[in-house]
């Protein structure tokens, strides 16, 4: 028996979004080829919510979530005594692009993509102008991801209000390449994806800035990282029960996962890192072991990742 | 009483002859359809699957990389786990079935139980994750392991395996247990020496499909808590785990087209390791009832 509890002791568990899985994913496969594959970190995906569930009563160290802990869970946590460590880990950024002659769609609102993309619009939506008058009466074509990704998830919570939801009438592809093919010999067409897919592409595609009522911005690594490309970025996090900061494990294992060295791996994903001099008060955050909540929680502050991070060090 | 004419027998006949052939083709097309959907099923597997199905796949942990990725942990998580649902619903159902056939046979209480048992059977998958949540990984401790999985598992199957047995062991011979009551044989050899032996083979088919069930289970391991990527082997009762439904399951809804193949070549791995244990059963309930027979 003494064998069966140090075995089940030793080992790390992880919970929580969908969203964030590939990256601790891959974090976790990386770092145990790194020390010689011997990691014992298993992951589980139960959904943010799901995942501080658990996190909260204490069932697990980490819990990857794609948004900041909600006042409810918060307390949760705090009655159960539950002490965490909140670190964002990077950007999930979408970018709309059309084709590089499209000289009239420059910029969109909110609203404009949501009568493009709801479901109400499948079948009804078909011409440039029904979006702005001013616009020309082309044929719209869509082109957007497979709906098993992440990013199709996203784009619909964002902008149709429920994750999944969406006209199915658009050409849908697991494969980047097809999408911009697509895009790039049709002149109506456009599309949405990840952000680090379109800066590989930026010279066959053409990005639109997005209007949330502030005017219009387009995505940049500086307006992602200052998080005014809204609503259409936003940072993914983990959070280390503190209780667990203390295990040789965890350490390394976060240490690794938040610091600037990984954000090739992030861009890889299809994620955006943050600039380093973010990645170091990050990684500050966690030696230190600051707990609570500075990004959710009863009292969110507002500002960019890197003053919110900078001001509560 | 008037006699049929000739013409009218030949017009009658003619249509019940017809009536016949349809009915006969109609349970034809049944059969086509069943065995063409499997048929496609399969063939289908079998050219996206094949050509994933390797050593290092059969060796390889989960990895992000779908070329890499394998299903050493999921494999061996399976076994795991439906061997201690095996073990468990074995003992706990044919003990039951016993008490149910042998001791309390013709009680009011049987009767309710065996009802009660035969409704459980039809309880959604699902609750019994749950339940197995609460009672083995919270209340026990025993923790998102092996032993919890197989446990949840085991309840899950259960019923099967005590309606499997229960039939069984009412189908042995009276005349073979008043013999040996007759030979001054007490209740617990007669139910040892000749119930259990004669039973056996139908208790074996009943465990078969209980097994069979448990292998392809996903939701009550996920509501239980197993995971998803799990980079080791399950080196105790207690270690966590994953099984392959899950991380088929996790392949087929990632983007990447690699990952589609891993997944068909995942499920005929899981078909394969079904075909292997029923094979198995199959020839150990013949060996037993050779036996018993002769």
């Amino acid at each position: 028996m003494g064998l069966v509890i140090a075995c089940g002791a030793g080992t790390t568990d992880i919970d929580g979004s969908s969203t964030v899985f590939p990256i601790t994913e891959a974090m976790v496969e990386d770092w145990g080829e790194s020390i010689g594959g011997s990691a014992r970190l298993v992951i589980g995906v139960s959904g943010t919510g799901g995942g501080f569930k658990k996190f909260c009563a204490g069932d697990i160290d980490i819990n990857n979530a794609s948004r900041p802990i909600k006042a409810s869970e918060e307390q949760k946590c705090a009655e159960a005594g539950i002490e965490f460590i909140e670190l964002p880990v990077a950007i999930d950024g979408l970018t709309i692009g059309v084709n590089p002659d499209n000289d009239f769609a420059q910029c969109i609102t909110v609203d404009e993509l949501h009568t493009m993309w709801s479901p109400e619009s499948e079948g009804e939506i078909k011409h440039w102008n029904q979006i702005r008058p001013e616009w020309p009466d082309q044929k719209l074509q869509l082109y957007g991801p497979g709906v098993d990704s992440g990013t199709f998830d996203y784009f619909t919570e964002t902008i149709n209000g429920e994750a999944q939801a969406s006209r199915g009438d658009f050409t849908s592809s697991e494969r980047d390449n097809v999408l911009v093919r697509g895009i790039s010999g049709d002149r109506g067409s456009l599309g949405y994806f990840g952000y680090s897919y379109f800066v590989e592409n930026r010279d066959i595609l053409k990005m639109v800035a997005i209007d949330s009522g502030v005017g219009c911005i387009f995505p940049t690594d500086e307006t992602i990282n200052n998080g005014s490309y809204s609503p259409l970025s936003r940072p993914l996090f983990i959070y280390v029960s503190k209780e667990s900061w203390v295990k040789q494990d965890v350490k390394d294992f976060v240490g690794y996962y938040v610091s600037y060295e990984r954000a090739e791996l992030l861009r890889d994903l299809g994620f955006v890192a943050f600039p380093e001099s973010v990645h170091a008060l990050i990684t500050d955050r966690f030696e230190r072991g600051l707990t609570g909540s500075i990004f959710g929680g009863e009292n969110p502050q507002h500002g960019t990742v890197e003053e919110i991070l900078f001001e509560n060090q | 009483m008037s006699v049929i004419s000739q013409s009218d027998f030949q017009r009658k006949r003619a249509r019940r002859k017809w009536m016949g052939r349809a009915f006969y083709g109609l349970c034809l097309l049944s059969v086509a359809i069943a065995l063409g959907m499997l048929a496609v099923l399969l063939v289908y597997l079998f050219i996206q699957g094949i050509t994933g199905i390797s050593w290092s796949f059969l060796t390889s942990f989960a990895s992000r990389h779908p070329d890499q990725a394998g299903i050493k942990a999921a494999i061996l998580g399976s076994i795991y786990v439906v061997m201690v649902a095996g073990v468990t619903s074995f003992v706990l159902g044919v003990a039951t079935a016993l008490y149910l056939e042998e001791y309390a046979a013709r009680s009011k209480f049987a009767r309710i139980a065996k009802i009660n048992i035969a409704n459980l059977a039809g309880v959604p998958s699902i609750v019994y994750g749950i339940l197995g949540l609460q009672i083995f990984v919270h209340s026990m401790h025993l923790g998102k392991s092996v032993l919890a999985g197989g446990f949840t598992l085991g309840l899950l199957v259960l019923p099967i395996v005590i309606v499997a047995s229960g039939e069984a062991v009412r189908a042995v011979p009276p005349s073979l247990r008043e013999a040996a009551y007759g030979l001054g044989a007490t209740r617990w050899q007669v139910i040892w020496h000749m119930v259990i032996p004669q039973a056996f083979p139908g208790i074996l088919t009943g465990v078969i499909l209980a097994v069979s069930r448990a292998i392809g289970e996903t939701a009550p391991l996920i509501a239980m808590g197993a995971l998803t990527f799990v980079p080791f082997t399950p080196d105790s009762p207690l270690s966590r785990f994953t099984v392959l439904p899950i991380q088929i399951f996790n392949w087929t809804s990632r983007p990447q087209e690699g990952f589609q193949e891993a997944a068909a070549a995942g499920i005929i791995v899981l078909l394969v390791i079904l075909l292997v244990m029923n094979a198995g059963a199959v020839i150990l309930r013949n060996k037993f009832q050779n036996k018993s027979g002769g």
